[in-house]
């Protein structure tokens, strides 16, 4: 408590100064940046970071800027606005890169679901063996293995990684859709 | 053969019927259905029938058809169509049998198809998941981010695998070979032990260097016994590695 209170005495940036040193540093780092992160670099309380980050892309929208900052896998990164994406490519003269194959995507949806999944689970739901579909989302590291399941043949268990996160621009993984409201849409009914 | 006839189900036949077909169309029509399931709710919805009461006879006839064209399938796969053939032919004869003789007074008398109609559904909703992500990926790929700012030093932290783990568990144990021990007695130590002692020094020190860790390790029974305790405190979430940089040494720390 006592350190504490000796930091507080050492503030003396105004939010402006914060918001200007939080942009500089999301615009530095590699990953989303953590609100617990940014704290510690500016010795400011995450409450006062928070509202500068919130602030900071409140500005960015305001003035329409072809910059936008977002909460992605737990903290927040600056990107361009998808609206933009075609004059980009053209400038950059990159492709979209290749999309993952149904398989894949549907094993991901599974694992991302289920997680941890099993392999008999993911079979359970997708009706194949889905190996290569695995070995396809482990080497893009969109999940990771997360030890064991103790049960018959102690099969290995699959979670979603960051990386997921980060590429399919989700917050954390209570943003994905309630997997009950796919039900409605069953074709033939 | 006999086998296969009472399947009205033959490999043989198989064989014939594909030459009617072009070796594309049979491609084709294959990586649409990722799956049997995909199989059969295309032809669920071919023959615009209720998934909740589906015409099994139908349904099975059409599902075999298909079938006999996929002559090009690779094993694996292969094997999960047929395994859904022998479901579907299993309900198609349960369907035929007087439901009258297994219902019991008071239980409920079990659809045979329950349990597919349940595996269509839930498969359906993770195919509409599937999408969902599909575009997800699409969108998150038109926002760009700025690229890499090259720096090995940066305070990223990259996750040690288990292979990296090992190689520093080997360089200490070469160490050790090397090493003249003296024999003397002492209290072994315990796994229990172990990971107490590991829990009480990281509290203290917050970070232990791996290999330093490893090398204070005075007989390999105790080095054995340090390294399954880092995978158990790694495991239970305890602790977690990290490294600095590419190939930089091993880090243990307090989550």
């Amino acid at each position: 408590m006592e350190a504490a209170k000796e930091t507080e005495e050492k503030q003396t940036r105004g939010i402006g100064e914060i918001i200007s040193i939080v942009e500089a540093l999301i615009f530095v780092a590699d990953e989303p940046l953590a609100v617990k992160i940014l704290a510690e670099v500016l010795e400011e309380d995450k409450e006062t970071v928070q509202a500068a980050i919130e602030e900071l892309a409140r500005e960015y929208e305001r003035r329409e800027s072809g910059l936008q900052i977002r909460e992605i896998a737990g903290g927040w990164q600056l990107g361009t606005r998808t609206e933009f994406h075609d004059e980009i490519r053209r400038f950059l003269k990159t492709r979209p890169s290749a999309k993952l194959s149904l398989a894949a995507l549907e094993t991901l949806a599974v694992i991302a679901y289920k997680q941890p999944a099993t392999v008999p689970e993911i079979l359970e739901i997708r009706g194949v063996q889905s190996a290569s579909a695995i070995k396809t989302l482990l080497d893009k590291r969109l999940i990771v293995a997360k030890g064991r399941k103790e049960t018959v043949g102690r099969p290995m268990q699959y979670g979603t990684s960051k990386d997921f996160l980060i590429q399919f621009g989700l917050k954390d993984l209570s943003e994905l859709p309630s997997i009950e409201d796919f039900g409605d849409l069953t074709g033939g009914v | 053969m006999e086998q296969a006839e009472q399947l009205t189900f033959d490999f043989e036949s198989v064989q014939a019927h594909i030459t009617s077909e072009s070796r594309e169309d049979i491609k084709l029509a294959l990586g649409a259905f990722s799956g049997p399931l995909d199989l059969l709710l295309f032809l669920i919805k071919q023959e615009q029938a209720n998934i909740f009461d589906i015409p099994i006879a139908r349904i099975t006839d059409e599902y075999l058809k298909y079938i006999r064209r996929m002559k090009n399938l690779d094993i694996s796969l292969a094997a999960d169509f047929l395994v859904m053939a022998a479901t579907l032919i299993e309900i198609k004869s349960k369907m035929l049998l007087p439901r009258e003789i297994s219902g019991e007074a008071e239980d409920e008398i079990e659809d045979p198809r329950q349990e597919l109609i349940d595996r269509l559904l839930e498969h359906q909703k993770f195919k509409n998941a599937a999408e969902m992500l599909y575009e997800r990926v699409t969108v998150e790929q038109a926002v760009f981010h700025r690229g890499r700012i090259e720096s090995d030093e940066k305070n990223l932290e990259t996750n040690a695998s288990v292979f990296d783990l090992l190689t520093v568990f080997q360089k200490t144990l070469g160490r050790h070979k090397e090493e003249i021990q003296m024999e003397i007695e002492r209290e072994e130590m315990s796994l229990a032990e172990m990971l107490k002692h590991i829990r009480a020094k990281i509290s203290k020190v917050k970070e232990i260097n791996l290999l330093e860790f490893f090398a204070a390790m005075r007989t390999r029974q105790e080095l054995v016994l340090a390294f399954i305790a880092v995978l158990e405190l790694v495991r239970t979430d305890d602790i977690k590695l990290l490294q600095r940089k590419t190939f930089g040494d091993i880090i243990l720390k307090k989550i």
